[in-house]
């Protein structure tokens, strides 16, 4: 009996695990993003010639910036928000 | 020492990838798990606000124009009654979900702003562009809201919402001073 509750809750798990492996993959694909532009466009990594550049245009690299969301927002939101989620589906499962 | 016009634009385009990642996984796990946590459920109105907030600095420091101060001043309202509205439906200070309309408001009115004051065509220059562009994805965000509003669980409506925001943020990082857009820029954009 206790073995079919535990098969039924890891059917329940599978079912719903979608979620989590898509709010997971966000920050990650965010920050893929981001190196990608920056290696499609490294004349925007102004960190690779500090010399020619001012202030703001060191300060403010936009692919470095959306790696940075991709990263703040993986490692502040995603854990727990996955946990909430975890906890609302086993409760519904 | 002022930023650049374009790494303003860009800084916004930060705050609008942060505002479309936090509206994604809104979208992915449903309203009801994202407010579990109270500061979750402020995260996204309170940036919008604050964006509104800093929306005012730019008005008065980067405009060269009247209808482009105009512009940026309805941008800053727009965003700060989306942020307010939100923040107060949120906290339960507000209970008639009729203010959830001021979010398809909040864009045809920013919307319109883009398209009104921006005066040249699509192909003048890059901004020119980026100007119509993010004009007309602002009026067909606002119809997505409009669904949104209509049926706030619609997985569809609250994912077209936040892929919406992310374009914007995407259009904002294109943004340059002077550029051309597809080999074209006018002389009287500053070509040579």
């Amino acid at each position: 009996m206790d073995a079919e509750l535990v098969r039924q809750r890891a059917r329940a798990r599978t079912r719903h695990s979608w979620r989590n492996t898509a709010v997971s993959a966000l920050g990650p694909l965010t920050a893929l993003a981001g190196l990608v532009w920056a290696l499609a466009q490294p004349y925007r990594v102004t960190l690779l010639d500090p010399d020619k550049h001012s202030f703001w245009y060191l300060a403010v690299q936009p692919p470095l910036l959306v790696i940075l969301v991709g990263v703040i927002f993986h490692f502040w939101v995603v854990p727990g928000l996955l946990a909430d989620l975890e906890e609302v589906e086993e409760h519904s499962a | 020492m002022e930023p650049p016009a374009e790494v303003v634009h860009w800084m916004f385009g930060v705050g609008f990838v942060f505002l479309g990642l936090c509206l994604l996984a809104e979208a992915l796990v449903g309203s009801e798990v994202w407010r579990r946590r109270a500061w979750r459920a402020y995260l996204w109105p309170g940036i919008a606000f604050l964006m509104g907030v800093l929306m005012w600095p730019v008005m008065v420091f980067y405009t060269s124009s009247a209808i482009h101060m105009l512009a940026h001043s309805a941008w800053a309202q727009a965003l700060m009654l989306v942020g307010a509205a939100q923040l107060g439906l949120v906290r339960g200070k507000l209970h008639n979900q009729l203010w959830e309309l001021t979010l398809p408001l909040a864009l045809v009115v920013s919307g319109l702003a883009f398209l009104i004051h921006e005066q040249n065509p699509w192909f003048f220059s890059r901004s020119a562009f980026l100007h119509h562009a993010l004009g007309w994805t602002l009026l067909a965000g606002a119809v997505v809201c409009l669904g949104r509003a209509v049926r706030p669980r619609s997985p569809a409506f609250n994912a077209g919402f936040a892929v919406m925001i992310v374009t914007v943020a995407a259009l904002l990082f294109c943004d340059r001073n002077i550029a051309p857009i597809f080999g074209h820029l006018s002389p009287l954009a500053g070509a040579r």
